[in-house]
């Protein structure tokens, strides 16, 4: 059966002040494809265009020249744009200054009541959104105003999840966050994706994270597409990825060390498992006179 | 809206007019615009048009930037014209109904317009061509001889600087928070009086904040580098008045007194 994706750009370029001496060329002829259901990793240095290409996605940008489809829909028109809010949720960059409510209860039901939905359902999601962040009941009477940088940021994305939109957009998340608070969200938007089939796309300067939660993984330099693919295929090539400014995942790292040492591994392993077992596999298949 | 270039823009660019002193385009700016206040004769007008012709031109920035400020403005222009042309009392040229236009209410408006477009264009030269660092340390120069009355220039001229220096905060600020409200579904375009008011407190209230959350680390932050108001401060660029700038402010005395 034909699978509608979930964003598809043809020849998507994106140019900011266009015809005057600010112009800056941000996304150039941008082919790609997300299909419905992905966990989805756009990676590439800072100004390589990722904000400007996920904002595509829920209609607040169009294209200077190309096209873009989000659930199967043009953006092109102003109907389809408008209404795309309901069905894409966007976590911005340090979402956490678009607070503005007295309580965190009230800021986390904005979106929901602009859903429509009665304040049962309302409730009903400000509580479930909380506890995929990680924060306790207790904190939804708070002013946000008297909360530390790290938890205002869970709750401006719980803000978002509320929503329970069929797709996320994430533009880095982790960004500030201490390491398990991080870990917390991730493995909540995996479970979204795996449990109700939500699209994420999750933007991300580390590609460890990269090769633990997503399924297909591409990558912009300088606002082109240079790679995309299986994580496992595009990670696994580390002049690519310093090419783009990224720090290749560890395995990835030590592998090309132990390369211009001589030692040659039979396959070019990206989590940790693989590279122990690409190293104990090197290790038996090497004769003790070789070592 | 917020993508296109607007009025106090800063536009980089390689010409003869980026390249001159602050001060000299500090004094010519204000020497135009007197000139075309006071302006009456044809002669003025002419020359001065075709002085704001040839700045307009040394800037190498494209006039459809220059068209685009005036886009939120029209409207103004052709009423103040409107109103000039109707109330100057005169000798009917024309009757329309119960209004008359006069030689003389048409001579009064068209000059008002013209003033005005003048205006503009000068006030963008100097805009788009200046840094607001570089304004503010001209205009720090050129008032300094006030500081003997006891006039503190300096502190003004630093509470111009942070002011022009949270302009673009703003705008990216707002630009974040637009988009970011409406995509949790704000709509600040619906509903009556009360219900667009009451739409625009998620945009407004973190603007707020964060404004004032950026100004507290600025102040913080010129504290502990000792920033301290009336003390006295040297400065890294020192400005230096060259030929084109003793030229360019020559040239615009001449044609003050050519048109009075
Ligand atoms: N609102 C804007 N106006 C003008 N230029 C912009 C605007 N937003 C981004 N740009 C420019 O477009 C390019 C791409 O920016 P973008 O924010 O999409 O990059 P990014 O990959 O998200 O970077 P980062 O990792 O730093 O967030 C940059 O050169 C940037 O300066
Ligand atoms: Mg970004």
């Amino acid at each position: 059966m034909f699978c509608m994706p979930f964003v598809q750009t043809t020849k998507l370029t994106h140019i900011y002040f266009k015809g005057t001496p600010l112009e800056t060329v941000a996304l150039k002829d941008i082919d790609l494809e997300i299909p419905e259901g992905e966990f989805f990793a756009l990676v590439g240095a800072s100004g390589s265009g990722k904000s400007t290409l996920v904002q595509h996605f829920n209609g607040l940008l169009q294209p200077t020249s190309g096209r873009v489809s989000v659930f199967g829909d043009d953006i092109s028109t102003r109907i389809n744009r408008n209404s795309l809010w309901s069905k894409v949720g966007l976590v911005f960059q340090f979402p956490e200054r678009q607070i503005f409510s007295s309580s965190v209860y009230e800021d986390i039901a904005f979106g929901p009541r602009n859903l429509g939905l009665d304040e049962n359902e309302v409730k009903h999601r400000v509580e479930t959104a909380l506890k995929d962040v990680g924060l306790p009941a207790g904190i939804l009477q708070i002013d946000p105003a008297t909360l530390s940088g790290g938890i205002s940021r869970r709750v401006a994305i719980a803000g978002i999840l509320a929503m329970q939109t069929p797709a996320l957009v994430l533009d880095e998340p982790g960004a500030g966050l201490d390491p398990q608070a991080k870990k917390q969200i991730l493995l909540a938007l995996k479970r979204l994706q795996l449990e109700k089939g939500t699209t994420i796309v999750l933007i991300t300067h580390f590609l460890e994270d990269v090769v633990d939660f997503a399924g297909l993984v591409a990558v912009l330099k300088k606002g082109e597409l240079i790679a995309s693919g299986r994580p496992k295929q595009v990670l696994a090539q580390p002049e690519l990825l310093l090419g783009a400014g990224l720090e290749p995942p560890f395995p990835v790292a030590f592998t090309r060390k132990l390369s211009s040492k001589g030692v040659r591994l039979n396959s070019s392993p990206v989590t940790i498992d693989d590279l122990a077992r690409a190293i104990q596999r090197t290790y038996q298949n090497t004769g003790p006179g070789d070592r | 809206m917020l993508n296109s270039v607007t009025m106090g823009q800063y536009l980089p660019v390689n010409s003869p007019v980026h390249k001159m002193d602050p001060r000299a385009k500090l004094m010519v700016t204000v020497l135009t615009a007197v000139t075309v206040l006071v302006a009456t004769n044809w002669m003025g007008i002419l020359t001065v048009s075709l002085w704001i012709g040839l700045v307009l031109a040394a800037t190498r920035i494209r006039l459809v930037l220059y068209w685009q400020i005036y886009k939120p403005l029209w409207l103004l222009l052709i009423t103040s014209f409107v109103f000039q042309v109707v109330f100057t009392p005169g000798e009917p040229l024309l009757l329309l109904g119960l209004l008359s236009l006069s030689k003389t209410g048409l001579v009064a408006g068209g000059r008002m317009l013209w003033q005005m477009i003048c205006l503009l264009l000068v006030a963008a030269v100097l805009t788009f061509s200046t840094t607001p660092i570089q304004l503010s340390t001209a205009l720090e120069r050129l008032l300094l001889p006030l500081g003997k009355l006891k006039i503190p220039v300096r502190e003004f001229a630093m509470a111009i600087n942070l002011a022009l220096r949270f302009v673009p905060t703003l705008f990216d600020e707002s630009r974040f928070l637009i988009a970011a409200q409406r995509s949790r579904g704000a709509d600040f375009t619906r509903g009556g009086v009360r219900q667009r008011a009451k739409g625009l407190i998620p945009f407004l209230i973190p603007l707020l904040t964060n404004i004032f959350r950026r100004a507290d680390e600025l102040a913080v932050a010129m504290e502990i580098r000792c920033y301290r108001a009336g003390a006295e401060r040297s400065t890294i660029n020192e400005l230096k008045f060259k030929l084109p700038d003793y030229l360019a402010v020559l040239a615009n005395l001449i044609i003050l007194i050519i048109a009075l």
